[in-house]
């Protein structure tokens, strides 16, 4: 009889945690749906009242429209080159600096990483306007190095790969040294690749900030072709104040190519979030 | 012996490669953070001239910043910003990240589809919400039957970015949760379930006080990015939105500021001011969590 009842609370449990997925799982992809259907709709359509759930017609016109408002070439270009360099920077330097404050000793080693610690904590608007204004002193703004410059160093990079070399064994490189490596051959043959999965979380994570961030390119290049598909989005929200389907087309054609490789390496983009949590 | 020279060979070469190896990240660090830091501290003294030339002015850009309403709306509108988004986004988060840390099929799914709008630019997120919040057209009115100016109305402008700060955070935050929730033993579960205790009691007795370390840190991350919030507000609310300065946050100031009206000057004391501001509630939060978390066990 007890057991009965215990059972049939199971199964009520079950059912109300699916329940409770489906309507959050609604919740968190309608929007995308609802911006799909949008962008296949004429403007007359997107206005009607009560509006309709499918376009009538699927027509492309729209992004034709948003391709031909925004240099849609361009933009991919400079998101990937932004998002290419970030992540060599921050891996290859975060890598060096990670490994040499947790395990080589030299001095002043603490004041040095003190530093490292300082920058993690500050907010980056704090630097920015003194950042903007090297480059334009060297006149450099609407470059891709303009959009990489911030980045070119990571001081959350260094501490989280600082804390995966923590985490390997001096015996590991003792045995390397002893079999012939110096210093760097060591690193490099030995110890970098035993922090892959380390690396791997923090080249996702610097890619998706890299690709989301909107304020630092919105002011390091203004100039439409050197632009982010973030920024040059950015430029259309006052464009098109009632033509939402083209607003929607070219939002799409933005957020695409990340949610192609989300779709494919959820697992990574989700572990390397997960993993470097806490910034 | 052989041995012992080539360690000692290999140990004196120890610091140079130290300094070798952090050199560039260093550098950076000096010359992207350090420099700029100070300058923007400089900045914040001087009055901003007409070809990039600058004039010491000692503390009129704080006067006028603590004299001027707008700061003071800037001030209490992140405030408000904070209030309405933390502690229901947190509390949303940590009920998806318990419910993906139940046995049942398609978590991973779930789990995925919750944490989407991460990888979706916050540009193209405030996109399509401002596009559901239209007034006359959008979808949000249609299925309420009622005319809500979700993005023109002063009262209702921030609980309309607050609802897509929480939408676009509620997956990030439960995957921290969970990585929390995923590391308390199964035993205590059993052990409560051998005496008796329900799911209910076993969620506050257990469940709570073993996450509290992971969700002092979300909170602490939750509430220094929504004092920093900038990004989707500058996408939501346009220049001639008259109910812009009810939704402009301090980073909003700052931007506006420094990049739009070309105050320089005025826009780091506004950014000095912030991180202060961070820096306090930070501060408290440090305080009151020897209350609340839990480092035992």
């Amino acid at each position: 009889m007890k057991s009965n009842s215990l059972e049939r609370n199971q199964k009520l449990r079950t059912a109300g945690t699916y329940l409770f997925f489906i309507i959050g799982s609604i919740i968190m992809i309608f929007p995308f749906i609802w911006m799909l259907l949008t962008s296949f709709k004429t403007v007359a359509e997107s206005m009607q009242i009560p509006p309709d759930f499918f376009p009538a017609q699927w027509i492309i016109d729209n992004f034709k429209d948003a391709m031909a408002s925004l240099p849609f070439g361009a933009l991919y270009k400079n998101t990937i080159l932004l998002i290419f360099w970030r992540v060599v920077c921050a891996v290859a330097f975060s890598s060096m600096a990670g490994y040499a404050f947790a395990k080589l000793n030299f001095k002043g080693k603490n004041l040095l990483f003190s530093l490292v610690l300082v920058q993690m904590m500050l907010p980056s608007q704090i630097f920015i306007t003194p950042q903007y204004q090297m480059l334009a002193k060297l006149g450099l703004t609407n470059t891709i190095f303009a959009l990489v410059f911030p980045g070119l160093v990571s001081a959350f990079g260094t501490f989280f790969l600082r804390q995966a070399y923590m985490g390997i064994p001096d015996e590991i490189s003792e045995a390397a040294y002893l079999d012939g490596c110096n210093q760097w051959q060591t690193f490099v043959k030995v110890m970098v690749p035993l922090t892959t999965s380390s690396m791997a979380a923090l080249a996702v994570f610097t890619a998706v900030f890299a690709y989301g961030d909107l304020m630092w390119p919105l002011i390091a290049n203004t100039d439409l072709k050197m632009m982010t598909l973030s920024s040059g989005l950015a430029t259309l929200r006052g464009q098109f104040n009632t033509n939402f389907p083209v607003m929607m087309a070219g939002s799409l054609l933005a957020m695409i190519p990340m949610v192609v490789l989300y779709l494919f390496f959820q697992k990574q983009f989700i572990e390397g979030v997960a993993m470097t949590g806490g910034k | 012996m052989a041995n012992n020279s080539k360690a000692g060979k290999f140990a004196k070469t120890e610091g140079m490669w130290g300094y070798i190896m952090v050199a560039p990240t260093i550098i950076g660090l000096i010359v992207l953070n350090l420099y700029p830091f100070i300058d923007t501290l400089k900045l914040s003294f001087t009055k901003t001239k007409p070809f990039g030339f600058y004039e010491f002015n000692g503390l009129t850009n704080y006067i006028n910043m603590f004299t001027n309403a707008d700061f003071w709306r800037a001030n209490l509108n992140t405030i408000y910003f904070c209030l309405l988004t933390v502690p229901l986004g947190i509390f949303l988060a940590l009920v998806v990240a318990v419910m993906l840390n139940t046995k049942i099929k398609g978590r991973t799914a779930f789990r995925a589809i919750f944490f989407l709008p991460m990888v979706v630019a916050p540009a193209a997120v405030a996109m399509v919400w401002k596009w559901m919040f239209n007034t006359e057209y959008g979808i949000i009115n249609t299925l309420l039957g009622h005319n809500v100016n979700w993005i023109t109305n002063p009262n209702v402008v921030m609980v309309t970015c607050a609802i897509v700060a929480i939408w676009s955070a509620i997956g990030y935050d439960a995957v921290l949760l969970l990585s929390g929730l995923q590391n308390i033993s199964k035993s205590y579960y059993e052990a409560a379930s051998l005496d008796g205790a329900t799911k209910i009691q076993q969620f506050f007795h257990i469940t709570l006080p073993m996450v509290s370390p992971t969700l002092f840190v979300v909170m602490i991350m939750r509430l220094m990015s929504s004092l920093k919030v900038y990004d989707l507000i500058y996408m939501i609310v346009e220049e001639s939105n008259p109910a812009l300065t009810s939704a402009q946050s301090l980073m909003f100031l700052f931007y506006r500021e420094s990049f739009v009206a070309g105050n320089k000057g005025y826009g780091s004391a506004v950014v000095i001011w912030t991180v202060l501001l961070i820096g306090i509630v930070t501060a408290f939060q440090f305080w009151g969590q020897k209350k609340w978390v839990n480092y035992e066990v």
